[in-house]
């Protein structure tokens, strides 16, 4: 009797019909089969199959925009279990707040994680943007690339904003009355758009409402769009830009 | 496709009409790509489908680290009849509502962020930030009036509204730019400092002011938007 192996298993689910059908190649032992795993899958191939060497240093970017990438993940997967118990109602709202700190499982955990990768998230796109700045990434042909990124910097501000108001406590109620105070300063348009965002004059359930809805659909929409935009961008831009190089030769290769 | 292609017969020959060569002509600010010298290339996967893998846990398990031994603050239920001194904004907003301090709403509230997102669009359009060299390349008379001026400028205006949290960080920039004449000697630091560009400047004052300013509020502003110490600040913080 043959005693199992995994790597008998693994061979032969590579191997079944079902697989093959759904992975085309083969193990990564070739450089050929190494360029399959990232075009022919659809969420890899914003890469290119090669990239360059210095590319990889960790400073070179950081990695600034992809840990803000990976925290508006977080937000999404935390974001959409915290759905489940909420009702954006008053004064529900908070009452679901404190459903999840004592009732329900892991929902301490999941509210943390969502508040703590919000302001990760804030933090990260300044800083990517700063560390954009100072090493002119902005500069041609990456012009509108930054421009987008200036709109998914707003969009973030806006939604963790709209996320403040959302556990309806004292401190959700003020911060958002004193932000929206401000926006009425705003000549001509100041006051009808402040009516428009709270649904009244004052920020009262037609606002949390309003901002539940820009919170978890509008927003991250919006999120999605232009962050597409601006990742298949920096592909067609040549990839991410360093620290700017010493320009000891303008010569050009044919 | 039919046709017999023409025998390829090598052409030795020094003569420019015999023997095309091809100039490109690149203006400065074209697409970096083409200004590329020799590079080394590695394969995407693993290399770096690996190092984002390796990101992506590290984000995540530092996350969930942070959201163990940290609760995210919860108040009492909202109360429009009871308002809290001081009420704050989210800390990104805390800057903008610190110069509420000192200007009038319409400023702080509209006038100054405005011209903030304005200017941090036409970032890549501005010539400037195209062509800059070290800050001291240039005419160097012109150029310590026109920081001068400047400097005298802001001060003059933001001491009129006795807002002294960017006028300070206004004169140190101001001082380290003109630090930053050595030519190239002093301390590996003042070298540094000549090669910074204008725009960097202008950026660098501009976060260290929103920085100020946002740390004021948050950490040193108590009932009435007094000056407080941390440590003395009624909660909440």
């Amino acid at each position: 009797m043959s005693t199992f192996q995994l790597s008998t298993l693994t061979t032969w689910i590579r191997s079944s019909a079902v697989y093959r059908s759904i992975v085309r190649h083969g193990v990564a032992d070739t450089n050929r089969n190494r360029s399959l795993i990232i075009f022919e899958n659809l969420f890899l191939h914003v890469h290119p199959v090669k990239v360059r060497e210095k590319t990889l240093k960790f400073s070179h970017t950081y990695w600034l925009g992809g840990i803000t990438l990976v925290a508006s993940f977080v937000l999404i997967a935390t974001g959409i279990l915290l759905m489940f118990y909420y009702h954006p109602s008053v004064p529900q709202a908070y009452r679901d707040m404190k459903e999840l700190m004592f009732v329900v499982d892991n929902g301490v955990f999941y509210r943390n994680m969502h508040r703590w990768a919000a302001h990760l998230m804030v933090l990260g796109a300044m800083l990517h943007m700063l560390r954009v700045f100072y090493h002119r990434a902005y500069q041609p042909p990456r012009q509108f690339n930054w421009v987008v990124g200036v709109i998914l910097l707003l969009i973030t501000l806006l939604l963790s904003y709209t996320g403040y108001l959302l556990p309806w406590d004292q401190l959700a109620f003020w911060g958002v009355s004193v932000g929206t105070n401000m926006a009425k300063e705003a000549p001509l348009i100041g006051k009808p758009l402040r009516f428009l965002l709270l649904g009244g004059n004052i920020v009262s359930e037609n606002a949390l409402l309003r901002f539940y809805v820009l919170h978890c659909v509008v927003l991250p929409t919006a999120l999605l769009l232009f962050l597409s935009v601006h990742i298949w961008r920096i592909r067609k831009d040549g990839g991410v830009q360093g620290p700017p190089e010493k320009a000891s030769s303008d010569e050009v290769e044919s | 496709m039919s046709q017999a292609q023409q025998p390829l017969t090598p052409v030795e020959s020094n003569d420019p009409i015999m023997v095309p060569k091809r100039v490109a002509m690149v203006r400065p600010e074209t697409r970096p790509t083409l200004r590329r010298r020799e590079e080394k290339w590695v394969m995407t996967f693993p290399h770096l489908i690996v190092r984002e893998a390796i990101m992506f846990m590290m984000v995540v398990i530092g996350l969930a680290v942070i959201a163990l031994l940290f609760n995210a603050p919860l108040e009492g239920l909202a109360n429009p009849l009871e308002t809290p001194n001081p009420s704050k904004a989210p800390w990104y907003f805390l800057g903008l509502q610190e110069l509420l301090h000192y200007f009038p709403p319409v400023v702080a509230g509209v006038v100054i962020p405005g011209l903030v997102v304005t200017a941090l669009v036409v970032i890549p359009y501005a010539r400037i930030n195209l062509v800059a060299g070290p800050l001291w390349s240039g005419d160097k008379k012109r150029l310590t009036t026109a920081i001068a001026a400047v400097t005298v400028l802001l001060v003059i205006l933001f001491s009129a509204f006795q807002c002294w949290a960017i006028v300070v960080p206004s004169v140190i920039v101001a001082a380290a730019m003109f630090l930053a004449q050595s030519e190239g000697k002093g301390t590996p630091f003042r070298r540094f400092l000549t090669l910074v560009t204008l725009p960097e400047w202008i950026m660098t004052w501009f976060v260290l002011v929103a920085a100020i300013l946002t740390i004021i509020g948050t950490f040193f502003r108590g009932p009435g938007w007094s000056l407080v110490w941390p440590w003395n600040m009624y909660p909440p913080a």
